[in-house]
C-alpha cells in the first residue's frame, strides 16, 4: 500500500480565506483544534476527568478548562472536549480517555467540526441573529456552553469572555453560519 | 417565541430547540410476541389524539438531547408542566390546570374562525 504519511498531508480549514464582521463584532477562525465526543455515565464522569486532566463539568450550561483542554457539558451524559492544537495523526485525547478503566465513548470529531471566532461590542447580538438564547452576562456568564440553533443549523456556543465567543459548528454547515453571522455583525453594526 | 423548561437543562428555552416525540406513558407490551395483531395495532398504531390536555414526549434535540415529558393543553398550546423521562405520570399542579382553563375561553378555535359556526 502507498504510505499517505502524515509528512505529505496537509489539511486546511474548512472555512480558510474567510473573513469577515463589522466595527462591533470581529469574526475570526479558531485556529485547528482535537475534538471528542464524550458519553460516560454519571458514576464513571470522575474517571475520566481524571483520565483527561480537566473536570468534566456536572451542571448544565457550564465548562471547565485545564491542562489546554476545555470541556463542554452538552447533556447530562455528554460533553464535547477541545484541545489546542492537532496532532498530525491520531488524537490526543482519545488516548489519553482510553487510560480511564471505566465504560465510555469517545469519537474523534476534530475534523468533524470548524469553529469561528466572534468578539467585540456587538458579538452577542451578531449570534442572537440567529440564535435564539438569552446571552446576557447575567444568564450566560463567561463559561456558560450550549447546544442549540444558528439560524437553520446546529452549534455549540461557548462563551470565552465578556465580549466574546466560540461557535463550534458542522464542517458542512460552516458556510452558511459564516455567512448568518457576517449578516448577523453587519446588522449589529447599524 | 414559545418557551419550554427543559427537566435536565433546568430552565427555558426556545421551541426552536425541541422536537415532539408523540404521546407519552405508552408501555410496550411484556410479552409482544404473545399478543394478537389487534392488540399489537393499538399498543402501535393508535394514538388518542386528544383535545385539550395531553401527556406527550419532547426531546431538547438542539440542546441536551434529552427525551422528557410534558402536560400540554393541545387547544391553547400551553405547557402545563415538564419532568424527566422515565418517571411516572405526574398530576397537574392545580394553579397551571386553572390557568390553563382560564385561557381556553379566550382562545379561538378553528371551529369559531373556519369552521360552521362562523
Ligand atoms: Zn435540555
Amino acid at each position: 500500500m502507498v504510505d499517505f504519511g502524515a509528512e505529505i498531508a496537509t489539511r486546511t480549514l474548512p472555512l480558510s480565506g474567510a473573513h469577515g464582521g463589522s466595527s462591533v463584532a470581529r469574526l475570526e477562525l479558531a485556529a485547528p483544534a482535537e475534538r471528542i465526543s464524550l458519553r460516560v455515565v454519571a458514576a464513571d464522569v470522575a474517571a475520566l476527568s481524571a483520565a483527561l486532566g480537566v473536570d468534566l463539568p456536572t451542571r448544565p450550561k457550564t465548562s471547565a478548562s485545564a491542562n489546554g483542554r476545555t470541556a463542554l457539558w452538552l447533556g447530562p451524559d455528554e460533553w464535547l472536549v477541545i484541545a489546542e492544537g492537532t496532532g498530525d495523526t491520531g488524537s490526543a485525547l482519545v488516548e489519553a480517555a482510553s487510560k480511564a478503566a471505566v465504560p465510555h465513548s469517545a469519537t474523534d470529531v476534530s475534523h468533524r467540526n470548524t469553529a469561528i471566532i466572534v468578539s467585540g461590542p456587538g458579538a452577542a447580538a451578531a449570534i442572537n441573529t440567529g440564535c435564539p438564547q438569552d446571552l446576557s452576562l447575567a444568564v450566560f456568564p463567561v463559561g456558560a456552553c450550549s447546544r442549540t440553533n444558528l439560524g437553520k443549523v446546529e452549534i455549540v456556543l461557548l462563551r470565552t469572555a465578556d465580549d466574546a465567543f466560540r461557535v463550534e459548528v458542522w464542517r458542512s454547515f460552516s458556510t452558511y453560519a459564516f455567512g448568518l453571522l457576517a449578516e448577523g455583525a453587519r446588522d449589529a453594526a447599524l | 417565541m414559545l418557551l419550554i423548561h427543559c427537566p435536565y437543562c433546568e430552565e427555558e428555552r426556545s421551541e426552536l430547540e425541541f422536537r415532539w416525540a408523540g404521546e407519552a406513558h405508552i408501555a410496550r407490551p411484556d410479552n409482544i410476541s404473545a399478543i394478537s395483531d389487534e392488540e399489537f395495532a393499538e399498543f402501535f398504531f393508535l394514538r388518542n389524539n386528544e383535545k385539550g390536555l395531553t401527556y406527550e414526549r419532547w426531546r431538547h434535540i438542539h440542546g441536551c438531547g434529552r427525551f422528557f415529558n410534558a402536560a400540554r393543553d393541545t387547544v391553547s398550546d400551553k405547557f402545563l408542566m415538564t419532568y424527566k423521562a422515565g418517571l411516572p405520570k405526574q398530576p397537574i399542579p392545580a394553579a397551571a390546570k386553572a390557568e390553563a382553563i382560564a385561557e381556553e375561553k379566550t382562545i379561538e378555535t378553528w371551529e369559531q374562525t373556519e369552521g360552521d359556526a362562523r
